[in-house]
Protein backbone atom coordinates (compact mmCIF):
# COMPACT_ATOMS: atom_id res chain seq x y z
CA UNK A 1 0.00 0.00 0.00
CA UNK A 2 1.31 3.34 -1.14
CA UNK A 3 -1.11 6.24 -1.46
CA UNK A 4 -0.19 8.49 -4.15
CA UNK A 5 -1.93 12.01 -5.60
CA UNK A 6 -1.94 12.58 -9.18
CA UNK A 7 -3.01 15.84 -10.30
CA UNK A 8 -3.86 17.00 -14.45
CA UNK A 9 -2.43 20.50 -14.64
CA UNK A 10 -3.55 20.25 -18.20
CA UNK A 11 -7.60 19.64 -16.93
CA UNK A 12 -7.33 21.77 -14.04
CA UNK A 13 -8.74 25.28 -13.93
CA UNK A 14 -7.50 26.94 -10.63
CA UNK A 15 -10.82 27.23 -9.14
CA UNK A 16 -9.60 26.85 -5.36
CA UNK A 17 -12.51 24.48 -4.95
CA UNK A 18 -10.29 21.79 -3.14
CA UNK A 19 -8.79 24.66 -1.09
CA UNK A 20 -11.75 25.42 0.26
CA UNK A 21 -13.31 21.58 0.59
CA UNK A 22 -9.84 21.38 2.89
CA UNK A 23 -10.32 24.22 4.84
CA UNK A 24 -14.18 22.98 5.51
CA UNK A 25 -13.48 19.03 6.09
CA UNK A 26 -10.35 20.00 8.18
CA UNK A 27 -11.80 22.71 10.23
CA UNK A 28 -8.45 24.58 9.21
CA UNK A 29 -8.14 28.18 11.09
CA UNK A 30 -9.19 31.57 9.21
CA UNK A 31 -6.21 32.68 7.57
CA UNK A 32 -4.69 29.34 6.94
CA UNK A 33 -4.22 26.66 4.30
CA UNK A 34 -3.30 23.10 3.67
CA UNK A 35 -3.17 22.90 0.19
CA UNK A 36 -3.01 26.07 -2.25
CA UNK A 37 -3.13 27.00 -6.23
CA UNK A 38 -0.06 27.94 -8.11
CA UNK A 39 -0.31 30.07 -11.38
CA UNK A 40 3.48 29.23 -13.39
CA UNK A 41 3.70 31.10 -16.02
CA UNK A 42 6.66 30.47 -18.44
CA UNK A 43 8.80 32.07 -21.69
CA UNK A 44 8.62 34.84 -23.19
CA UNK A 45 5.43 36.77 -24.70
CA UNK A 46 4.54 36.23 -27.32
CA UNK A 47 4.78 32.55 -26.66
CA UNK A 48 4.21 32.27 -23.16
CA UNK A 49 2.75 28.76 -21.23
CA UNK A 50 0.53 29.28 -18.26
CA UNK A 51 0.43 26.25 -15.97
CA UNK A 52 -2.15 25.40 -12.69
CA UNK A 53 -1.49 23.33 -10.08
CA UNK A 54 -3.09 22.23 -6.68
CA UNK A 55 -0.28 22.17 -4.26
CA UNK A 56 0.06 20.34 -0.60
CA UNK A 57 2.31 18.32 1.31
CA UNK A 58 3.95 15.28 -1.10
CA UNK A 59 3.96 12.45 1.89
CA UNK A 60 7.48 12.24 0.56
CA UNK A 61 9.13 8.75 1.11
CA UNK A 62 12.28 10.12 2.04
CA UNK A 63 10.64 12.37 4.47
CA UNK A 64 12.74 15.32 5.84
CA UNK A 65 10.38 16.12 8.31
CA UNK A 66 9.90 13.02 10.02
CA UNK A 67 13.70 12.71 10.22
CA UNK A 68 14.27 15.74 11.43
CA UNK A 69 11.60 15.98 14.24
CA UNK A 70 13.02 15.42 17.45
CA UNK A 71 9.95 13.70 19.29
CA UNK A 72 8.47 11.78 16.82
CA UNK A 73 5.46 13.60 16.67
CA UNK A 74 6.20 13.92 12.69
CA UNK A 75 5.91 10.37 11.24
CA UNK A 76 5.21 8.25 8.61
CA UNK A 77 2.38 5.50 8.13
CA UNK A 78 3.04 2.23 6.29
CA UNK A 79 0.70 3.65 3.38
CA UNK A 80 3.38 6.32 3.12
CA UNK A 81 1.30 9.45 4.85
CA UNK A 82 3.01 11.82 6.99
CA UNK A 83 0.98 12.50 9.83
CA UNK A 84 1.79 15.44 13.05
CA UNK A 85 0.30 13.73 16.35
CA UNK A 86 -0.45 17.34 18.06
CA UNK A 87 -0.03 16.65 21.80
CA UNK A 88 3.59 15.07 20.82
CA UNK A 89 4.17 18.13 18.77
CA UNK A 90 6.67 20.91 20.76
CA UNK A 91 6.36 23.64 18.26
CA UNK A 92 9.83 23.60 17.87
CA UNK A 93 9.50 24.60 13.98
CA UNK A 94 12.44 22.09 12.80
CA UNK A 95 9.87 20.39 10.74
CA UNK A 96 8.56 23.58 8.57
CA UNK A 97 12.54 24.35 8.06
CA UNK A 98 12.97 21.16 6.57
CA UNK A 99 10.14 20.87 4.18
CA UNK A 100 10.87 22.21 0.63
CA UNK A 101 7.33 22.38 -0.39
CA UNK A 102 6.77 24.89 2.98
CA UNK A 103 3.53 22.63 3.04
CA UNK A 104 3.29 23.21 7.42
CA UNK A 105 2.44 25.75 9.67
CA UNK A 106 2.60 26.22 12.98
CA UNK A 107 -1.61 25.85 13.63
CA UNK A 108 -2.79 28.59 16.49
CA UNK A 109 -3.41 26.15 19.46
CA UNK A 110 0.50 25.75 18.80
CA UNK A 111 1.13 22.62 17.14
CA UNK A 112 2.34 21.81 13.93
CA UNK A 113 -0.63 21.15 10.57
CA UNK A 114 -1.10 19.68 7.75
CA UNK A 115 -2.36 17.84 4.63
CA UNK A 116 -3.36 14.40 5.82
CA UNK A 117 -4.56 13.14 2.61
CA UNK A 118 -7.76 13.12 4.62
CA UNK A 119 -6.35 9.95 6.66
CA UNK A 120 -9.57 9.70 8.54
CA UNK A 121 -11.95 9.86 5.29
CA UNK A 122 -9.92 6.92 3.63
CA UNK A 123 -10.58 4.90 6.99
CA UNK A 124 -14.11 5.03 5.58
CA UNK A 125 -13.15 4.42 2.18
CA UNK A 126 -13.90 8.12 1.11
CA UNK A 127 -11.46 9.80 -1.08
CA UNK A 128 -9.75 13.00 -0.05
CA UNK A 129 -11.76 16.05 0.28
CA UNK A 130 -10.27 17.61 -2.45
CA UNK A 131 -10.17 14.76 -4.66
CA UNK A 132 -13.70 14.73 -4.21
CA UNK A 133 -14.93 17.98 -4.82
CA UNK A 134 -12.91 18.31 -7.84
CA UNK A 135 -14.99 19.73 -10.75
CA UNK A 136 -12.75 19.17 -13.90
CA UNK A 137 -11.73 15.57 -12.54
CA UNK A 138 -8.12 16.92 -12.61
CA UNK A 139 -7.47 14.90 -9.28
CA UNK A 140 -6.64 11.42 -8.52
CA UNK A 141 -5.94 9.21 -5.78
CA UNK A 142 -5.10 5.68 -4.96
CA UNK A 143 -3.04 3.37 -4.83
CA UNK A 144 0.78 3.01 -6.42
CA UNK A 145 1.54 -0.37 -5.38
CA UNK A 146 -1.09 -1.95 -7.08
CA UNK A 147 -0.01 -1.56 -10.74
CA UNK A 148 -3.58 -1.56 -11.68
CA UNK A 149 -5.32 1.45 -9.79
CA UNK A 150 -5.92 4.63 -11.48
CA UNK A 151 -2.57 6.53 -10.55
CA UNK A 152 -0.12 3.76 -11.62
CA UNK A 153 -2.45 3.57 -15.00
CA UNK A 154 -1.88 7.07 -15.23
CA UNK A 155 1.91 7.53 -14.18
CA UNK A 156 2.26 4.66 -16.81
CA UNK A 157 0.44 6.59 -20.26
CA UNK A 158 1.35 9.90 -19.51
CA UNK A 159 4.39 12.18 -18.69
CA UNK A 160 4.61 13.52 -15.55
CA UNK A 161 6.70 15.35 -13.02
CA UNK A 162 7.09 15.69 -9.06
CA UNK A 163 7.94 19.29 -7.22
CA UNK A 164 11.85 19.63 -6.39
CA UNK A 165 12.84 16.46 -6.88
CA UNK A 166 16.33 17.77 -6.48
CA UNK A 167 15.88 17.98 -3.03
CA UNK A 168 16.01 14.46 -2.34
CA UNK A 169 12.51 13.69 -0.79
CA UNK A 170 10.85 11.27 -3.23
CA UNK A 171 7.35 13.09 -3.18
CA UNK A 172 4.52 11.29 -4.16
CA UNK A 173 2.24 14.00 -5.59
CA UNK A 174 2.40 13.14 -8.91
CA UNK A 175 2.36 16.00 -11.76
CA UNK A 176 0.63 15.30 -15.39
CA UNK A 177 2.53 17.39 -17.51
CA UNK B 1 13.08 31.65 -20.82
CA UNK B 2 11.13 33.91 -17.64
CA UNK B 3 9.14 32.28 -14.79
CA UNK B 4 6.43 34.09 -12.41
CA UNK B 5 5.01 32.22 -9.58
CA UNK B 6 1.64 33.47 -8.45
CA UNK B 7 0.25 32.02 -5.56
CA UNK B 8 -3.47 32.09 -4.59
CA UNK B 9 -5.21 30.75 -1.55
CA UNK B 10 -1.40 31.22 0.58
CA UNK B 11 -0.52 33.99 2.77
CA UNK B 12 0.09 31.57 6.30
CA UNK B 13 1.57 33.81 9.25
CA UNK B 14 5.27 33.24 9.77
CA UNK B 15 6.07 31.22 6.45
CA UNK B 16 4.47 33.38 3.16
CA UNK B 17 6.14 35.12 1.80
CA UNK B 18 9.56 34.08 3.32
CA UNK B 19 9.92 31.89 6.47
CA UNK B 20 9.93 33.12 9.87
CA UNK B 21 9.47 30.30 12.28
CA UNK B 22 13.08 31.07 14.30
CA UNK B 23 13.43 34.18 15.73
CA UNK B 24 15.77 35.94 17.90
CA UNK B 25 15.87 33.72 20.39
CA UNK B 26 17.10 30.62 18.13
CA UNK B 27 20.13 33.22 17.17
CA UNK B 28 21.03 34.16 21.21
CA UNK B 29 20.48 30.22 22.07
CA UNK B 30 23.04 29.58 19.33
CA UNK B 31 25.54 32.06 20.40
CA UNK B 32 25.35 31.34 24.24
CA UNK B 33 24.85 27.53 23.77
CA UNK B 34 28.51 27.66 21.30
CA UNK B 35 29.94 30.24 24.12
CA UNK B 36 29.06 27.87 27.06
CA UNK B 37 30.47 24.90 25.10
CA UNK B 38 33.48 27.00 24.12
CA UNK B 39 34.33 27.39 28.29
CA UNK B 40 33.50 24.16 29.00
CA UNK B 41 35.66 22.90 26.64
CA UNK B 42 38.49 24.85 27.83
CA UNK B 43 37.17 24.48 31.67
CA UNK B 44 38.08 20.97 31.13
CA UNK B 45 40.98 20.78 28.95
CA UNK B 46 43.15 23.12 31.21
CA UNK B 47 41.85 20.84 34.38
CA UNK B 48 42.79 16.67 32.39
CA UNK B 49 46.06 18.74 31.32
CA UNK B 50 46.49 19.50 35.39
CA UNK B 51 47.30 23.39 34.24
CA UNK B 52 44.41 24.51 36.48
CA UNK B 53 46.63 26.75 39.43
CA UNK B 54 48.37 28.11 36.68
CA UNK B 55 44.89 29.16 34.85
CA UNK B 56 42.85 30.12 37.28
CA UNK B 57 40.08 32.22 35.16
CA UNK B 58 39.71 29.24 32.52
CA UNK B 59 38.84 26.86 35.47
CA UNK B 60 37.34 29.03 38.00
CA UNK B 61 36.41 32.38 37.70
CA UNK B 62 35.07 31.92 33.27
CA UNK B 63 33.38 28.99 34.36
CA UNK B 64 30.47 30.92 36.12
CA UNK B 65 29.54 32.48 32.81
CA UNK B 66 28.62 29.21 31.51
CA UNK B 67 25.33 28.05 33.53
CA UNK B 68 24.57 31.43 33.12
CA UNK B 69 24.76 31.48 29.56
CA UNK B 70 23.11 28.05 29.29
CA UNK B 71 20.26 28.91 31.65
CA UNK B 72 19.60 32.15 29.76
CA UNK B 73 19.79 29.70 26.38
CA UNK B 74 17.67 26.93 27.43
CA UNK B 75 14.58 30.40 28.20
CA UNK B 76 15.18 31.43 24.89
CA UNK B 77 14.65 27.80 23.07
CA UNK B 78 11.34 27.38 25.50
CA UNK B 79 10.15 30.92 24.37
CA UNK B 80 10.67 30.24 21.15
CA UNK B 81 8.37 26.73 20.96
CA UNK B 82 4.82 27.19 20.04
CA UNK B 83 3.44 24.08 21.86
CA UNK B 84 5.21 24.98 25.44
CA UNK B 85 3.29 23.23 28.06
CA UNK B 86 4.23 19.78 25.83
CA UNK B 87 8.40 20.31 25.47
CA UNK B 88 9.13 17.33 27.81
CA UNK B 89 8.04 15.01 25.06
CA UNK B 90 11.72 15.90 24.18
CA UNK B 91 12.94 13.46 26.93
CA UNK B 92 10.26 10.71 26.30
CA UNK B 93 11.93 9.82 23.32
CA UNK B 94 15.71 9.62 21.53
CA UNK B 95 15.72 10.08 17.76
CA UNK B 96 19.14 9.52 16.31
CA UNK B 97 18.39 11.08 13.17
CA UNK B 98 16.89 14.31 14.94
CA UNK B 99 20.33 16.88 15.83
CA UNK B 100 17.52 18.56 18.24
CA UNK B 101 16.71 15.20 19.51
CA UNK B 102 20.52 14.51 20.89
CA UNK B 103 21.26 18.19 21.24
CA UNK B 104 18.37 18.76 23.76
CA UNK B 105 19.44 15.07 25.61
CA UNK B 106 23.26 16.68 25.45
CA UNK B 107 21.87 20.14 27.23
CA UNK B 108 19.71 17.75 29.46
CA UNK B 109 23.31 16.59 31.07
CA UNK B 110 26.27 19.26 30.70
CA UNK B 111 23.65 21.73 31.91
CA UNK B 112 23.85 20.18 35.76
CA UNK B 113 27.24 19.40 35.37
CA UNK B 114 28.19 23.00 34.42
CA UNK B 115 26.30 24.24 38.06
CA UNK B 116 28.17 21.46 39.64
CA UNK B 117 31.35 22.71 38.54
CA UNK B 118 30.71 25.81 40.02
CA UNK B 119 29.38 24.85 42.78
CA UNK B 120 32.88 22.63 43.19
CA UNK B 121 34.75 25.86 43.00
CA UNK B 122 31.84 27.31 45.25
CA UNK B 123 34.12 28.70 48.69
CA UNK B 124 36.58 29.38 46.37
CA UNK B 125 34.67 32.01 44.25
CA UNK B 126 32.44 33.61 46.69
CA UNK B 127 34.80 33.46 49.99
CA UNK B 128 32.33 35.99 51.51
CA UNK B 129 29.43 34.16 51.49
CA UNK B 130 30.30 30.69 53.50
CA UNK B 131 27.76 28.08 53.73
CA UNK B 132 28.21 25.79 56.83
CA UNK B 133 26.25 23.09 55.93
CA UNK B 134 27.29 19.43 56.59
CA UNK B 135 26.16 18.51 53.46
CA UNK B 136 27.23 21.34 51.48
CA UNK B 137 30.64 21.07 52.78
CA UNK B 138 30.58 17.16 52.08
CA UNK B 139 28.83 17.63 48.73
CA UNK B 140 31.74 20.27 47.51
CA UNK B 141 34.52 17.76 48.86
CA UNK B 142 32.64 15.22 46.84
CA UNK B 143 33.02 17.47 43.82
CA UNK B 144 36.05 18.44 44.22
CA UNK B 145 37.70 15.17 44.35
CA UNK B 146 35.69 14.21 40.83
CA UNK B 147 36.47 17.38 39.27
CA UNK B 148 39.01 15.43 36.47
CA UNK B 149 35.87 12.80 36.31
CA UNK B 150 33.96 15.81 35.65
CA UNK B 151 36.28 17.25 33.07
CA UNK B 152 36.24 13.90 31.29
CA UNK B 153 32.76 14.15 30.29
CA UNK B 154 32.41 17.98 29.83
CA UNK B 155 35.46 17.54 26.99
CA UNK B 156 33.65 14.98 24.52
CA UNK B 157 29.90 17.00 25.66
CA UNK B 158 31.26 20.36 25.01
CA UNK B 159 32.30 19.38 21.39
CA UNK B 160 29.16 18.03 20.76
CA UNK B 161 27.23 20.65 22.21
CA UNK B 162 29.13 23.07 20.11
CA UNK B 163 29.22 21.07 17.04
CA UNK B 164 25.56 20.27 17.71
CA UNK B 165 24.51 24.13 17.10
CA UNK B 166 25.45 24.09 13.29
CA UNK B 167 24.93 20.77 12.55
CA UNK B 168 21.06 21.95 13.69
CA UNK B 169 20.72 23.86 10.85
CA UNK B 170 22.74 22.14 8.53
CA UNK B 171 20.59 19.28 8.79
CA UNK B 172 17.85 20.86 6.75
CA UNK B 173 18.50 20.01 3.15
CA UNK B 174 15.46 22.63 2.46
CA UNK B 175 17.60 25.44 3.03
CA UNK B 176 20.23 25.87 0.61
CA UNK B 177 22.17 28.67 2.72
CA UNK B 178 22.40 25.82 6.02
CA UNK B 179 22.50 22.64 3.89
CA UNK B 180 26.58 22.07 3.86
CA UNK B 181 28.72 20.25 5.84
CA UNK B 182 30.92 22.79 7.04
CA UNK B 183 28.30 24.49 9.15
CA UNK B 184 29.07 22.20 12.52
CA UNK B 185 32.58 22.94 12.55
CA UNK B 186 32.25 26.61 11.79
CA UNK B 187 30.04 26.60 14.97
CA UNK B 188 32.05 24.67 17.11
CA UNK B 189 34.88 26.87 15.80
CA UNK B 190 33.16 30.01 16.94
CA UNK B 191 32.00 28.63 20.01
CA UNK B 192 35.49 27.72 20.90
CA UNK B 193 36.60 30.87 19.78
CA UNK B 194 34.25 32.91 22.04
CA UNK B 195 34.71 31.00 24.60
CA UNK B 196 38.51 31.70 24.89
CA UNK B 197 37.42 35.38 24.36
CA UNK B 198 35.46 35.46 27.44
CA UNK B 199 38.51 34.27 29.55
CA UNK B 200 40.98 36.83 27.79
CA UNK B 201 37.93 39.14 29.04
CA UNK B 202 38.40 38.13 32.65
CA UNK B 203 41.97 36.89 32.46
CA UNK B 204 43.98 38.57 35.49
CA UNK B 205 47.51 37.68 34.22
CA UNK B 206 49.06 38.25 31.97
CA UNK B 207 50.30 34.53 31.09
CA UNK B 208 47.25 33.57 30.94
CA UNK B 209 45.71 36.52 28.59
CA UNK B 210 48.40 35.67 26.18
CA UNK B 211 47.66 31.72 26.08
CA UNK B 212 44.10 31.88 25.36
CA UNK B 213 45.31 35.44 23.03
CA UNK B 214 46.98 32.25 21.04
CA UNK B 215 44.53 29.74 21.25
CA UNK B 216 42.10 32.63 20.04
CA UNK B 217 44.21 33.55 16.82
CA UNK B 218 44.58 29.50 15.70
CA UNK B 219 40.94 29.58 16.41
CA UNK B 220 40.03 32.91 14.18
CA UNK B 221 42.09 31.77 11.30
CA UNK B 222 40.58 28.43 11.38
CA UNK B 223 37.31 30.13 11.59
CA UNK B 224 38.26 32.24 8.35
CA UNK B 225 39.28 29.44 6.32
CA UNK B 226 36.04 27.45 7.11
CA UNK B 227 34.49 30.39 6.07
CA UNK B 228 36.18 30.57 2.72
CA UNK B 229 35.07 27.04 2.56
CA UNK B 230 31.63 27.24 3.31
CA UNK B 231 31.90 30.14 0.12
CA UNK B 232 33.45 28.11 -1.72
CA UNK B 233 31.71 25.10 -2.12
CA UNK B 234 28.00 27.30 -2.48
CA UNK B 235 29.55 28.82 -5.31
CA UNK B 236 30.84 25.70 -6.85
CA UNK B 237 27.79 24.31 -6.06
CA UNK B 238 23.80 24.15 -7.19
CA UNK B 239 21.63 27.09 -8.63
CA UNK B 240 19.63 27.27 -5.19
CA UNK B 241 23.31 27.24 -3.26
CA UNK B 242 24.80 30.19 -5.41
CA UNK B 243 21.17 32.15 -4.80
CA UNK B 244 21.82 31.89 -0.70
CA UNK B 245 25.63 32.61 -1.31
CA UNK B 246 24.17 35.52 -3.17
CA UNK B 247 22.62 36.94 0.12
CA UNK B 248 25.93 36.84 1.71
CA UNK B 249 27.93 38.12 -1.16
CA UNK B 250 26.75 41.03 -2.45
CA UNK B 251 22.98 40.81 -1.57
CA UNK B 252 21.17 42.04 1.86
CA UNK B 253 23.34 40.26 4.27
CA UNK B 254 26.50 41.44 3.14
CA UNK B 255 27.48 44.51 5.62
CA UNK B 256 26.52 42.90 8.53
CA UNK B 257 28.60 39.87 7.47
CA UNK B 258 31.80 41.27 5.94
CA UNK B 259 31.63 44.17 7.84
CA UNK B 260 30.52 42.71 11.35
CA UNK B 261 31.42 39.12 11.15
CA UNK B 262 34.61 39.09 8.86
CA UNK B 263 36.03 42.46 9.28
CA UNK B 264 35.00 43.78 12.45
CA UNK B 265 34.72 40.02 14.29
CA UNK B 266 37.48 37.95 13.13
CA UNK B 267 40.08 39.99 11.20
CA UNK B 268 40.66 43.62 13.29
CA UNK B 269 40.84 41.37 16.66
CA UNK B 270 43.29 38.38 15.07
CA UNK B 271 45.26 42.09 14.36
CA UNK B 272 44.72 43.19 18.00
CA UNK B 273 45.54 40.00 19.55
CA UNK B 274 49.18 39.77 17.27
CA UNK B 275 50.03 43.05 18.59
CA UNK B 276 49.70 42.48 22.21
CA UNK B 277 51.35 38.67 21.63
CA UNK B 278 54.26 40.94 20.40
CA UNK B 279 54.56 42.22 23.60
CA UNK B 280 52.87 45.87 22.71
CA UNK B 281 50.13 47.27 25.23
CA UNK B 282 46.96 46.65 24.21
CA UNK B 283 43.47 46.68 25.45
CA UNK B 284 42.62 43.27 25.23
CA UNK B 285 38.77 44.03 25.95
CA UNK B 286 38.86 45.49 22.56
CA UNK B 287 39.36 42.45 20.59
CA UNK B 288 37.53 39.75 23.35
CA UNK B 289 34.26 42.45 22.77
CA UNK B 290 34.21 42.75 19.03
CA UNK B 291 35.03 38.69 18.58
CA UNK B 292 31.92 38.22 21.19
CA UNK B 293 29.67 40.93 18.84
CA UNK B 294 30.98 39.22 15.62
CA UNK B 295 29.50 35.54 16.85
CA UNK B 296 26.17 36.82 18.12
CA UNK B 297 25.84 38.71 14.71
CA UNK B 298 27.05 35.91 12.71
CA UNK B 299 24.62 33.27 14.13
CA UNK B 300 21.86 36.45 13.50
CA UNK B 301 22.86 36.59 9.59
CA UNK B 302 22.64 32.73 9.37
CA UNK B 303 19.21 31.89 10.88
CA UNK B 304 17.84 35.26 9.22
CA UNK B 305 19.55 34.35 5.72
CA UNK B 306 19.16 30.64 6.07
CA UNK B 307 15.03 31.01 6.67
CA UNK B 308 15.29 33.39 3.29
CA UNK B 309 16.70 30.56 1.17
CA UNK B 310 14.38 27.73 -0.44
CA UNK B 311 14.48 25.12 -3.18
CA UNK B 312 12.06 26.68 -6.59
CA UNK B 313 9.94 24.86 -8.33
Amino acid sequence: MRYAMVIDTLKCVGCSDCVVACQTENDVPIGYCRDWITETVNGAYPSIELELKSERCNHCENAPCVRCCPTGASHQLNNGIVLVTGDECIGCGACIESCPYDARYQHPDGYVDKCTFCHHRLEKGQLPACVSVCPTKCMYFGDLDNPNSEVSELLKKRKYKTLAPEAGTKPHVYYLI
Amino acid sequence: MQEELFTSGRNIPNIDPSLQIWHWPISVYLFLGGLAAGLLFFAGLITVLGKDKQYPTSVKFASIVSPIALTLGLLALFYDLTHKLYFWRLYTTIRIESPMSWGAWVLLIITPISFLWVLSYYSELFPKWKLNYKWFINLEEFLQKNRKNMALVLIPLSVVLGIYTGILLSAFNARPLWNNAILGPLFLTSGLSTGAATIILLAKSAKERHLFSKIDLVLIIIELGLIVHMLMGMYAGSEVQLEAMQLLVGGEFTLMFFGFVIILGLIVPAIMETIEIMGFKVPVAVPAILILIGGLVFRFVMVEAGQITRYLY
